[in-house]
């Protein structure tokens, strides 16, 4: 097959994979807050209100696609996909049965720690192209915070490739054993708590900080462009679940076929309400403080652990 | 979204630096300006240089519209001034009315006006620190907060119809009796309710993100809260002992046992915290009226329909869930109020914006407007 051909037939389906996953995930969402909240959530569209999220989406398709006057206006319409691109090209090196990923690279993990961070530019462009002072405070607040923490997010994971000793995600994934699960504990918080903020999900939203900048970023943007941005949020959610589920909490834990997915599948779930109820439970940091818990907490942990990564390999496994 | 941004100019700040200062519009309509408050923010950076708030979008001229009613029907409008505590108003007036025009209020009826204010001030302060879970992104503190205040809402509206403006205390007495097992249901729901505030205290103020947005943000001082007329949670939290309630005993609190919480730091985090404590606190005073009320009247009889209070003035206050509520009535000895002027804590609070907002970032200033706890339908009037 040719490049091309594959590029162009992955990019579909992992565009629809993460359509259905913001599906499921906003729906989700809305049902697990509101069980925290002593609410219902959405009951009347379809079974349990599964179908409410797809009402949504056709109300936002149908909207009117607004640039304001004093907007940058190629730059503005532009940011919604240079947000979303990188995270739909982030879930190319996940593996999602047991010795294959769509794109089994050998420098995958690194692809998938890197390639999000393109996402920063369509933060930053947003925010500023919206010629708004909340978009613009936004996209600043987005993008000292996404790019702060990508270092405690690559280096928890970096603990996990001195061990295995590969940055072949598949391989990284068959080479997950139990005792893995209490040595990496720290480096899995490090990578969760860094994760949630590079989705700019509470309590680290202040990019989007409804109570002060109202949306921040995307304070402008309507109807189908806002979706994206929306999207891309859920998307990205998938993408670190899936990704935090096959690295470190064991993926398919060997089993083949389907079965190995379900299995990869339940642990993402399980991760992605973990993030949820934090987000609904806890306040939200403001930037001096999210910045100092990147900076002078996270960093140094995850540094230690990947010290103690790095002994381990040294003097046990050789 | 109304912004606007001014073209620059070069600012100096205190010590000669030149500031690049960005001004922003926050509100009229904004989601968390409580209301329809305006901020004009000067910032330097996410800095805050200056605050100002804007008032008046929500003025409807009330005092001057009570210049052309009779005594009466003005509690209806009182009702519209502070909408989260209409209870309050209606009281405060009530007593400058009754003040001017010598009106005995039956022993019951001043039962049931500490039972129904001491319920609205948990409510009230329900609201306040909801929305301050709110404006700090905790949106599920809100909730918390307001099953509560839905028991208590859904007491009042038993009681008189009404969920919002209740029109309930009336030139002297109320407006109708406790209906049957009301008692029973109201002691259930302060019997309950202590429990629900302690968990709502551990699940906000026992968060180590809430605490660190809100300790040691917009400090006001003990001297500042006394210079600038402040009453009520925002005046205690710094430590000023003043409580009508105890330092001008009206109604029957005399005869009833409560501690008034009294904060340290007059910090963000100390005004929420008080309100806790003093809705805890406010569900024992309604316990302790509910076994003392008596049966008996609960309107002063023999009050003729349209009141003529002798010329002259009257001024009362109460212990609001905001602060001092005072309300000055003048009486020409017409059926209607020369002039009424209302004495609103939640103005006299927020003065205090600017002051505590210097220096802190606009993260900081949505948290320090929300623990000021303002109703704009008392501020405008």
């Amino acid at each position: 097959m040719s490049p091309l051909l594959w590029g162009g037939l992955f990019g579909l389906l992992s565009g629809t994979a993460i359509a259905l996953a913001a599906l499921f995930g906003v729906w989700w969402e809305r049902k697990v807050s509101g069980r925290m909240q002593m609410r219902f959530g959405p009951q009347q569209a379809g079974p349990a209100g599964l179908l409410q999220t797809l009402a949504d989406t056709i109300k936002l398709v149908l909207k009117e696609d607004v640039t304001p006057a004093a907007a940058d206006a190629r730059i503005f319409r532009m940011a919604p996909l240079l947000v979303f691109a990188p995270v739909a090209l982030s879930l190319l090196v996940v593996p999602l049965v047991t010795g294959w990923a769509p794109l089994d690279s050998g420098v995958g993990v690194l692809l998938f720690l890197a390639v999000p961070s393109v996402s920063v530019l369509g933060v930053l462009l947003g925010g500023w192209s919206s010629a708004n002072t909340y978009g613009t405070l936004g996209g600043l607040r987005g993008a000292a915070q996404m790019v702060s923490y990508e270092i405690p997010r690559t280096l928890s994971v970096l603990a996990l490739v001195v061990v295995a000793g590969t940055m072949r995600p598949s391989a990284l994934m068959g080479a997950w054993r139990l005792w893995w699960l209490p040595l990496f504990a720290v480096a899995f918080v490090v990578y969760l708590i860094s994760s949630i903020a590079e989705l700019n999900r509470g309590p680290f939203d202040l990019p989007e900080a409804d109570s002060e900048l109202v949306a921040g970023y995307f304070v402008d943007y309507t109807g189908i462009r806002w979706a994206i941005f929306m999207m891309a949020e859920y998307g990205g959610m998938l993408a670190c679940s899936l990704f935090g589920a096959a690295m470190f909490l064991g993926g398919t834990n060997g089993l083949p076929g389907l079965l190995g997915a379900l299995v990869l599948l339940v642990k993402a779930v399980a991760i992605v309400t973990v993030i949820i109820w934090v987000k609904w439970s806890f306040p939200r940091f403001r930037q001096d403080q999210l910045m100092r818990l990147a900076w002078k907490v996270l960093t140094p942990i995850a540094l230690v652990q990947l010290l103690v990564a790095g002994a381990v390999a040294v003097v046990w496994l050789r | 979204m109304p912004v606007e941004v001014e073209s620059k100019r070069p600012v100096i700040d205190e010590l000669g630096r030149e500031v690049d200062e960005l001004v922003v519009n926050i509100g009229p309509s904004h989601p968390s300006t409580h209301g329809v408050c305006r901020i004009i923010a000067h910032l330097d950076g996410e800095i805050v240089v200056k605050a100002e708030p804007v008032i008046g979008y929500l003025h409807r001229g009330i005092e001057k519209m009570a210049e052309n009613r009779t005594y009466l029907q003005v509690v209806p409008l009182t009702d519209r001034l502070d909408y989260v505590g209409s209870m309050y108003a209606n009281w405060a007036y009530c007593r400058a009315v009754e003040r001017l025009a010598d009106i005995r209020v039956p022993e019951r009826a001043e039962y049931i006006r500490v039972i129904v204010c001491e319920l609205q001030r948990i409510a009230s302060h329900m609201m306040g620190v909801g929305a301050s879970g709110a404006d700090t992104g905790a949106a599920t503190v809100f909730i918390y907060a307001f099953e509560v205040r839905e028991r208590i809402v859904e007491l009042f509206e038993e009681l008189c119809g009404a969920r919002l403006t209740y029109n309930y205390v009336r030139p002297g007495g109320v407006s109708a009796d406790l209906p049957d097992g009301w008692i029973e249901r109201c002691r259930e729901v302060v019997r309950w309710a202590p429990d629900r505030l302690l968990e709502l205290d551990r699940l906000f103020f026992g968060n180590y993100i809430a605490a660190e947005r809100m300790k040691g943000i917009g400090v006001l001082s003990q001297s500042d809260a006394i210079a600038w007329g402040a009453s009520g949670p925002t005046a205690r939290a710094s430590g000023v002992t003043f409580d009508i309630r105890k330092n001008d005993p009206y109604s029957v609190y005399p005869r009833i046992d409560f501690r008034v919480p009294v904060g340290e730091n007059g910090d963000c985090f100390d005004r929420g915290r008080v309100k806790v404590l003093e809705a805890i606190e406010s569900c024992r005073i309604v316990d302790q009226a509910l076994e003392q009320i008596q049966p008996g009247p609960v309107a002063a009889e023999g009050l003729p329909r349209l009141l003529r209070p002798r010329a002259g003035d009257a001024y009362d206050h109460i212990e609001s869930a905001r602060g001092s509520l005072g309300v000055y009535l003048v009486s020409d000895g017409s059926p209607r109020p020369f002039r009424m002027h209302v004495r609103s804590p939640a103005f006299c609070n927020l003065q205090l914006l600017g002051l505590l907002a210097r220096g802190h970032t606009v993260s900081d200033l949505v948290v320090i407007l929300g623990s000021l706890d303002p109703v704009f339908g008392e501020v405008d009037r």
